[in-house]
């Protein structure tokens, strides 16, 4: 059992359930977002009784846990609340979970993304069930005068045991909701949990399968307009002037106009990414009346010139440069050929690598390469909006919404304590809705326009509107001595516009004489977190180099992973290496038995890779045959070291999410550009993995652990881009060092 | 604009708009059946599924004025409670991540059993490549048709 202080102080409850009295939290006909989880739960109460953020329960013993965090496909709104309310100890068939909008002062974190939604909600939100099942005891304890320590709960039923004595959760809520909140809770030992660990169901699954409106995108209100933009065409150019004369006659077109989202001295904060800052907006009746409109108007474009802007982010204030400028990937690609060659700046240095590698025996070198890629949630970008005098609503996909809130403020000129953001089912995320400037944009359209608007994004505005993954190289030397010892290695890695270098993990610490050098060349092609940022490009890389550089060794490709890690486990080489090797040794030995990776089958061609980033330690097995003279991929076998598994089989699900995506990506994922226009603007010429695609059958076994758990968005998706090299490799005895692989992929070459 | 009559989940429309609007767009603003997902605008992503006399179609493309009288079917008409067996079988498997493209999967789905009550594997791909899934929950879809096909055959 451990004992933990609580953060939760009754007064700034009381304080913000008064505001919470003047409609804000129930404003947005909550009842439709309520899920009851079976057929068989209790009917809903005729009174709630409020006992912390988190926690609503009814006199008839039905518990609403608020959801905190956006959903964006992690499953966080049934996760999140499942710790919840194993700490209150209910019966999770009585829970009716709502999306919280987003409020700061009654949720700690409302944030989704960087695989942390688990990792930091853990002790808050068992904290959250535990206090508030503290006080029903103590109102127990206080209506039967007997000692609170004498009684349990099961089920959500208060137990004293000597007395004979029991009451449900509804009939002690209405009194626990008037009580001191404790200053000290137990929470749960790990093997007390009922509900953690166990599989529950997504609680929006039959509104999902039914078609119910749940995304920004379904949302409609009386008076609503629907707004469209127009971005320039290409990276480098802005408006110049529009004639917009066809449009404003057609039919249904209430008005087009010119909008400018933030000023030019507006000083940003990290999240405050965005591409054009002036739009053409088209607004009218419907979609597909503005769609029309949008496409009659004749908009003459200009070059920018270099532009300066200050960021004021995590790494502190700097001014950022936005250069002039219609770049090309070939340009691109000629650039990174060039730096890569110059000398990086060092992240990392252990022993003496310049002077091993000049005493090699043997020096192997490769480079690798991926290009620039678009996030493409399948909901294109779109917001609410309803911005008057005196407040502003907003209801929109966004996984930050706290770091939107400064520009909100600023382009609305209006307090944030006016601004109320509600939180959207998203249509994916992956990252890219972490950057919540489309809410500035349909804010200000609804403000000029002085009426509620949803503003709605094309496929081709949302492909083309910048903030993609970055485009990165990384080069790899490995120095060999005369016996075949690994005796140096070296990385140097860059990207336009940022390096993917983790300058301190794996093999970090597992080799004496250790480099590592990053460079970044500056665009002005927008980028933005991607689906594990740095490691979605490194991960391949490194885990494809480490292969051929074990069969080079002679070697098993598991089992020099092995050494490696054995060494940095019994004589680590440096400082603040930022993985536990025996956790990294667990998977990779896991991944080697539930494949069976020492029994080889006929004809199937089969690649290994591991990785640790976000917190989880991932290692995969890919099998690959060749039929009709393509790759096939049969099946992904993965272990995983995330702690505690909260919820195993959405757990999974998300899995076998960021393998697909993985392969995907590594195969076909491609954005390029000419003269500063996104060559791919839909899906007939971006290339998503398909249904015949996928891995015939995917696996996903988890460590078992007692330790706390860390999160699964990201963790499954770097590891598999060099699953599917290295398994292309045996398949054609060519190494694939350019993403997308398909690319270079010369079926003459394939084995049978 | 033009009065066009429709025929959807078993219910006759009258709608007023030009004949030219897609399908989707007739559906989702003039009669709230938003269960049919806008993703693409050019039939490559299969979001906007749904059945046209029981074939599955893609509404994004499909202009109003050519289904007329038709028999359209959406997401919403597929059963009373959402107990169709393909929806159970989604259940079952807890297939959406972000759920955006699902109930488009499922059109399609239900259209491919209805022609094929037992399809293999290689006619599941066939039936269903036209319907991306960006989470990708391909495998747990396949899944899901064949525990469908298998309850409807029971």
């Amino acid at each position: 059992m451990t004992l933990i202080k609580t953060t939760i102080d009754r007064r700034s409850f009381l304080k913000v359930s008064a505001l919470a009295g003047g409609g804000m939290m129930l404003s947005f006909s909550w009842l439709a977002g309520c899920t009851p989880t079976t057929e068989e739960a209790l009917e809903l109460p005729k009174e709630w009784f409020e006992l912390n953020s988190y926690i609503k329960i009814g006199e008839n013993g039905v518990v609403t846990l608020m959801a905190p965090n956006p959903e964006f496909g992690s499953n966080v709104k049934t996760s999140l609340p499942m710790i919840v309310a194993d700490e209150l100890d209910i019966d999770w068939k009585n829970v009716i979970v709502v999306q919280a909008d987003f409020f700061k002062e009654r949720f700690e974190r409302q944030f989704t993304g960087g695989s942390q939604s688990i990792r930091q909600g853990w002790k808050i939100l068992r904290t959250a069930g535990a206090t508030a099942r503290q006080m029903l005891v103590d109102a127990a304890a206080k209506t039967w005068n007997v000692p609170a320590s004498e009684i349990t709960t099961e089920a959500g039923t208060l137990v004293h045991k000597a007395s004979g004595k029991k009451a449900g959760y509804g009939e002690m809520a209405s009194l626990a909701a008037t009580l001191e909140v404790p200053k000290e809770v137990k929470l749960k030992d790990v093997k007390d949990f009922k509900i953690i660990g166990t599989s529950k169901k997504n609680v929006e699954g039959e509104n999902i399968v039914t078609g119910k409106p749940l995304f920004t995108m379904d949302y409609t209100e009386e008076g609503m307009l629907i707004a469209m933009i127009t971005h320039p065409p290409a990276f480098g150019l802005k408006v110049k002037s529009v004639d917009d004369s066809a449009a404003r006659s057609m039919p249904g077109i209430k008005d087009v106009f010119i909008i400018k989202t933030l000023a030019d001295d507006y000083e940003r904060n990290g999240f405050d990414t965005t591409t054009f800052t002036e739009l053409v907006v088209v607004a009218g009746n419907t979609t597909w009346e503005v769609m029309n409109a949008k496409k009659s108007l004749v908009i003459e474009w200009e070059k920018i010139s270099d532009t300066n802007v200050v960021v004021n982010g995590w790494g502190g204030k700097q001014t950022v440069k936005i250069p002039a400028g219609l770049e090309s990937t070939t340009e691109h690609k000629a650039k990174m050929a060039e730096w890569s060659k110059k000398p990086g700046s060092v992240r990392r240095r252990d022993g003496d690598p310049e002077g091993a590698f000049k005493k090699a025996a043997k020096i192997i070198e490769r480079t690798y390469t991926a290009p620039f890629l678009a996030h493409n949630c399948m909901e294109p970008v779109n917001c609410f909006a309803h911005v008057t005098a005196e407040k502003a609503e907003l209801y929109g996909p966004i996984q930050a919404p706290e770091f939107i809130m400064q520009a909100l403020s600023a382009r609305l000129g209006m307090p944030r304590e006016k601004i109320h953001i509600r939180l959207a089912r998203m249509g994916g995320g992956f990252g890219q809705r972490a950057y919540g400037h489309h809410m500035v944009e349909a804010a200000a359209i609804s403000q000029k326009l002085n009426a509620p608007v949803k503003m709605v994004y094309s496929r081709e505005d949302d492909m083309t509107y910048g903030i993609y993954r970055p485009t990165y190289t990384a080069t790899y030397r490995a120095a060999l001595d005369e016996k075949n010892n690994l005796i140096a290695f070296h990385i140097k890695a860059g990207g336009i516009p940022e390096t993917p270098v983790h300058a301190h993990r794996f093999p970090a610490g597992a080799i004496d004489n250790y480099l590592a050098e990053g460079w970044q060349i500056e665009s002005n092609i927008t980028i933005g977190a991607f689906r594990a940022p740095g490691s979605n490009f490194i991960a391949g890389a490194e885990q494809s180099f480490l292969d051929e550089l074990a069969e080079e060794m002679g070697k098993d490709p598991i089992e020099f992973r092995l050494e490696l890690l054995n060494r940095a486990k019994t004589n680590p080489v440096g400082k603040d290496n930022d993985y536990d090797p025996e956790r990294y040794a667990g998977v990779l030995e896991l991944v080697r038995e539930k494949s069976k990776w020492n029994e080889s089958q006929a004809n199937v061609h089969r690649g290994v890779s591991a990785y640790f980033c976000h917190n989880t330690y991932v290692a995969e097995v890919l099998d690959l045959v060749i039929q009709n003279n393509k790759p096939v991929i049969q099946k992904v076998v993965a272990a995983v070291d995330c702690g505690i598994v909260v919820n195993p089989d959405a757990a999974a699900n998300m899995g076998e999410g960021g393998i697909i995506d993985g392969i995907g990506n590594a195969l076909y994922g491609e954005m390029s550009f000419q003269d500063g226009v996104p060559e791919k603007n839909n899906f007939n010429k971006y290339r998503l993995i398909r249904h015949s695609e996928a891995p015939k059958s995917i696996e996903v076994h988890f460590v078992k652990s007692e330790k706390d758990p860390t999160g699964l968005g990201e963790p499954l998706f770097p590891p598999v881009f060099a699953a599917v090299a290295n398994a292309l490799y045996k398949a054609t005895g060519k190494r694939p060092y350019n993403q997308p692989f398909i690319k270079d992929l010369n079926t003459s070459e394939l084995r049978m | 604009m033009a009065f066009i009559n429709l025929n959807v989940n078993g219910k006759k429309q009258v709608v007023d708009v030009d004949p030219k609007t897609p399908v989707l767009w007739v559906l989702r603003e003039h009669l709230n059946l938003v269960g049919t997902k806008y993703g693409c605008g050019i039939a490559q992503c299969g979001a906007c599924t749904i059945q046209l006399d029981g074939v599955a179609v893609r509404s994004c493309q499909l202009p109003v004025s050519v289904v007329v009288n038709k028999e359209i079917t959406t997401i919403e008409g597929l059963s009373e409670n959402g107990d169709h067996p393909v929806q159970k079988a989604w259940l079952e498997h807890d297939v959406p991540q972000c759920g955006y493209c699902q109930t488009g999967q499922i059109m399609s789905a239900v259209a491919l059993l209805e022609k094929n009550p037992n399809p293999t594997d290689e006619q599941i791909d066939t039936a269903m490549n036209g319907n991306l899934c960006r989470c990708g929950t391909y495998v747990r879809i396949k899944a899901a048709v064949k525990t469908a096909a298998q309850s409807q055959s029971n």
